[in-house]
């Protein structure tokens, strides 16, 4: 691995040392159970100009190798072993004010949540100046100039009045732009961008990643892109770096990782990351026990509506900010035109179908489910779920409902949807026990086993709080506690995106499964087209609160007709193969 | 191999061998926690079966031998009665901490449940939460405490009822702000998801979530409680002589340590001390004892 990377940084640039070097690189953190090793002997060379993209899912030790050549790992690691070098610095010997100098003025960092790593009450004019000032790159007179110039070059459009904006006034994408004119400010050798645009809708990310890969290159700069989506690294990275459990397993050619890839992890992770003309079952490892498909259960009714939505809405009041004394002492000024969440939607589900909801951050799709869970009432039209108009019962008085039980909802994020102080155990009892199933003691216990089984989760797992869990296990402990009261109609929002690619191939399969064996209908809530396509039949494409396009999902996505869908589709970063 | 050993110990070790072992743990991780439980355990321990075990009869006035300084007999000195302080000390612990852990256990329920409640809800429970223990806190609290013992009467019981009022809006804020941020949290729209009904959100699963929080506001309030016992009693307000009390043994005291008798307010002074001391040092252990996240 040593030899091979050498030779890969020469071949880029044999003239010059590298800008970064680093060697037999072990960080060690002390722990409650004693000391355990995060990333083990890494060797990394970077030369100037070039793009490296670290890739590995979460735990490889991808960012803690960034933390460790910047510096900034937290009081209980510590670097145990090996040498980085930094134009000619040796940073592991370096004083705290020589790395601290060398921070931000040769080097930088975006992180992934751009909006926690601004000053929340500062506006953001004034953050640029601050760094402006504090780097000697301006003078208190001509700051605010300089600044305005920098939010040009990180393409904001109107300048002068973003100068005025605070961090919530700006979108996701807008603060991941200011954060990389911060990081760019002082003009760094190096860029460290640590999943810059997770988080953020792929039209985002794209324009985001299109402005990095233009400002490095502008200013021969050296970016490390640390992600977990390897599309990604290789739509924008010269090199790629694998990582696995703190060991570098593969370092090449962003092209020849994926051509040829060496290593059994890089192969396992490539067939995981979604991508065209797949199917689910191609996302598992080619190892793995061939899955015996379950046979399709003839849903009984098939075809027939379960869920039809008519004319959807929902309304929030908007006011216009009062202003002088009135908005001093609270007074609300007068009711603008409310702002329309989902404006005039209308769709069905059919049994044993799948729909694919999507659309991008604000678009509606969230607002849509939760409507649809009957946890939020609507403004006017219709939900009507097996003949039952479920709209008229009030969200407040749903849960005491019989039709509770019938529709579920798989939530996005498994950590926040657990109740820490339950066991998984308890947690997949919680919809038993309270929609009236009846079971208790031995019985309950045997259901929840049950549960666990067909989720693939251990049953010795059973008896853990969330905290003790994986990502993956926590996600089945949700699925499980969503199809406990066997519902009808589960909801799925983006239950995979909180999950490593090859724990989201494995779960995306299970929902699969399940669908088939259960007979269920699902609402799959993504941002992502290609998981989409692999899971759904039917797809829903939502923009700004309205449906822009719909039809079956290989249709859609063989020729899409409305001009946003296509953006969508053009914007997932593709593997080069 | 290792999820299985820990499966094991999970399924088939009682629950409470798992607590005490989780205890000692944190015990060494802590030192000063150490401390504060076995502080804590004597003054238990003083409280249980103090009166059966000192060494003289902590109401028996014996004038021979009054103003004593402290003796192989009268470890702690006597009075101006003639009664022996130490056993009065150890004694009044039982009272004391009746006072304080009754009051604490009261604005714990009241407090807790009111502050989850108006911040879970929101709107006019908040609103009417909000500003009654607004209106507490606008009073200087322990002239507060002195105007609702005058009234109601000076019974141990209303020192009980007092000192829990003066404590209601810390418990209201702290519950209130917790509650708050937990109310559009995944898993309790996950309840709502499963059937539960609001009051078991709000018991069930906020509550529960609460706790290690609540737990330091306890052992703060619990010092301050006693403390403010001890502060009705020294101004005549609470406990009456002869009971042993801290605080009246301080008051009693006071006025002889001008003359030199320093022993007689100084050890239930320094006992006072100690009991505020031990249970602001609690705090922190007892949140890491009921905290999941700590149970690894």
């Amino acid at each position: 691995m040593n030899i091979h990377a050498g030779n890969m940084s020469a071949g880029v640039n044999n003239m010059q040392p590298p800008l970064l070097e680093v060697r037999d690189l072990t960080v060690e953190f002390a722990t409650r159970r004693g000391t355990v090793q995060a990333v083990k002997q890494v060797d990394l060379t970077l030369a100037k100009g070039e793009t490296l993209g670290i890739v590995g899912e979460s735990g490889s030790g991808k960012s803690v190798t960034s933390y460790a050549v910047m510096r900034i790992l937290d009081r209980a690691g510590r670097i145990a072993e090996g040498t980085i070098s930094f134009g000619g610095v040796d940073i592991g010997a370096a004083s705290e004010s020589q790395v601290r100098a060398l921070r931000g003025r040769e080097m930088s960092m975006i992180f992934q949540n751009p909006r926690a790593a601004l000053n929340p009450i500062r506006k953001v004019g004034k953050q640029i100046e601050d760094v402006l000032i504090e780097h000697v790159q301006a003078q208190p007179s001509d700051a605010k100039e300089k600044a305005i110039e920098v939010l040009k070059a990180v393409r904001i459009a109107r300048p002068e009045e973003r100068y005025h904006a605070y961090p919530f006034e700006l979108s996701g994408g807008m603060c991941q732009r200011i954060v990389i004119a911060l990081a760019l400010a002082c003009r760094p050798q190096l860029l460290i961008a640590d999943e810059p645009t997770t988080g953020l809708d792929v039209t985002t990310q794209k324009a985001v990643m299109d402005l990095v890969v233009e400002l490095t290159r502008e200013r021969n700069m050296s970016t490390i892109l640390i992600t977990h989506d390897l599309g990604l690294a290789s739509a924008y990275c010269d090199r790629v770096m694998v990582m696995e459990k703190g060991k570098v397993v593969e370092t090449a050619n962003a092209e020849a990782v994926f051509r040829a890839p060496q290593h059994a992890y890089t192969r396992k992770l490539m067939r995981a990351t979604p991508r065209k003309g797949v199917t689910l079952r191609d996302l598992l490892p080619e190892d793995a026990a061939p899955v015996a498909l379950t046979p399709a259960m003839p849903v009984e009714g098939a075809g027939t509506p379960l869920l039809v939505v008519e004319n959807l809405v929902k309304e929030y009041p908007r006011q216009t900010p009062a202003t002088g004394l009135a908005g001093a002492f609270g007074i609300k000024g007068a009711a603008a035109d409310p702002f329309r969440a989902v404006d005039d939607i209308s769709f069905s589900v059919a049994k044993g179908e799948s729909l694919g909801l999507v659309g991008e951050s604000g678009c509606g799709k969230s607002t849509t489910s939760m409507m649809l869970m009957r946890l939020l009432d609507p403004t006017s039209g219709r939900i009507v779920f097996k003949g039952e108009e479920l709209s008229a019962i009030p969200a407040k008085r749903f849960a005491g409902s019989k039709w509770r039980s019938r529709i579920q909802l798989v939530f996005q994020d498994p950590t926040d949807s657990l109740n820490p102080r339950y066991t998984a155990a308890r947690a997949i009892a919680d919809p038993l026990l309270r929609l009236g199933s009846g079971l208790s003691g031995k019985a309950l216990r045997a259901k929840v086993e049950e549960l666990a089984g067909l989720v693939g989760l251990p049953v010795h797992l059973l008896d853990r709080f969330p905290h003790q869990l994986s990502g993956g296990q926590k996600a089945r402990v949700g699925i499980a506690r969503a199809i406990a009261p066997d519902p009808d109609l589960v909801i799925l929002d983006e239950p995979t995106a909180a999950l490593d690619v090859s724990v989201q191939a494995v779960v995306l399969n299970l929902l699969q499964d399940l669908k088939q064996r259960l007979g269920m209908s699902y609402i799959f809530v993504s941002h992502d087209l290609e998981v989409v396509r692999m899971l759904c039949d039917r797809v829903i494409v939502m923009r700004t609160g309205r449906i822009v396009e719909e039809g079956a999902t290989e249709a859609i996505m063989a020729a899409p007709k409305a001009e946003y869908t296509r953006e969508l589709l053009a914007s997932i970063p593709h593997p080069p193969i | 191999m290792r999820g299985k050993a820990m499966s094991l110990a999970a399924t088939d070790a009682a629950p409470k061998d798992s607590l005490f072992s989780h205890a000692r743990h944190i015990v060494a991780e802590n030192p000063v926690t150490g401390i504060a439980f076995g502080l804590f355990a004597l003054f238990a321990l003083a409280a249980l079966i103090g009166p059966y075990v000192v060494p003289h009869d902590p109401l028996a006035s014996n004038t021979s031998a009054a103003l004593q300084p402290p003796s192989a007999t009268y470890w702690f000195g006597t009075d101006q009665l003639g009664r022996d302080i130490f056993s009065r000390v150890v004694v009044a612990s039982r009272l004391d901490m009746i006072i304080a852990v009754a009051s604490v256990a009261l604005v714990f329920v009241a407090g807790g449940f009111a502050g989850i409640a108006s911040g879970y809800f929101g709107g006019w429970t908040d609103r009417i939460v909000g500003r009654v223990s607004d209106t507490i806190m606008a009073f200087p609290l322990f002239v507060l405490a002195m105007g609702i013992v005058a009234a109601l009467g000076n019974t141990v019981t209303n020192i009980i009822i007092a000192t829990a009022i003066i404590n209601f809006p810390l418990y209201v804020r702290v519950a209130r702000a917790e509650a708050n941020i937990r109310r559009e949290a995944g898993f309790v729209q996950a309840a709502r998801l499963s059937g539960n009904s609001e009051m078991r959100i709000l018991l069930g699963h906020i509550a529960p979530n609460i706790l290690p929080i609540m737990m330091v506001q306890v052992s703060l309030t619990m010092g301050y409680a006693i403390l403010n016992a001890a502060g009705l009693s020294f101004i005549g307000l609470g406990v009456r002589p002869p009971t042993p009390e801290w605080g009246i043994m301080v008051a009693e005291g006071a006025s002889f340590i001008i003359s030199g008798e320093w022993w007689i307010a100084f050890f239930p002074g320094v006992t006072l001390m100690l009991a505020v001391f031990c249970f602001n040092l609690l705090g922190d252990g007892l949140r890491d004892l009921v905290d999941p996240q700590r149970r690894t």
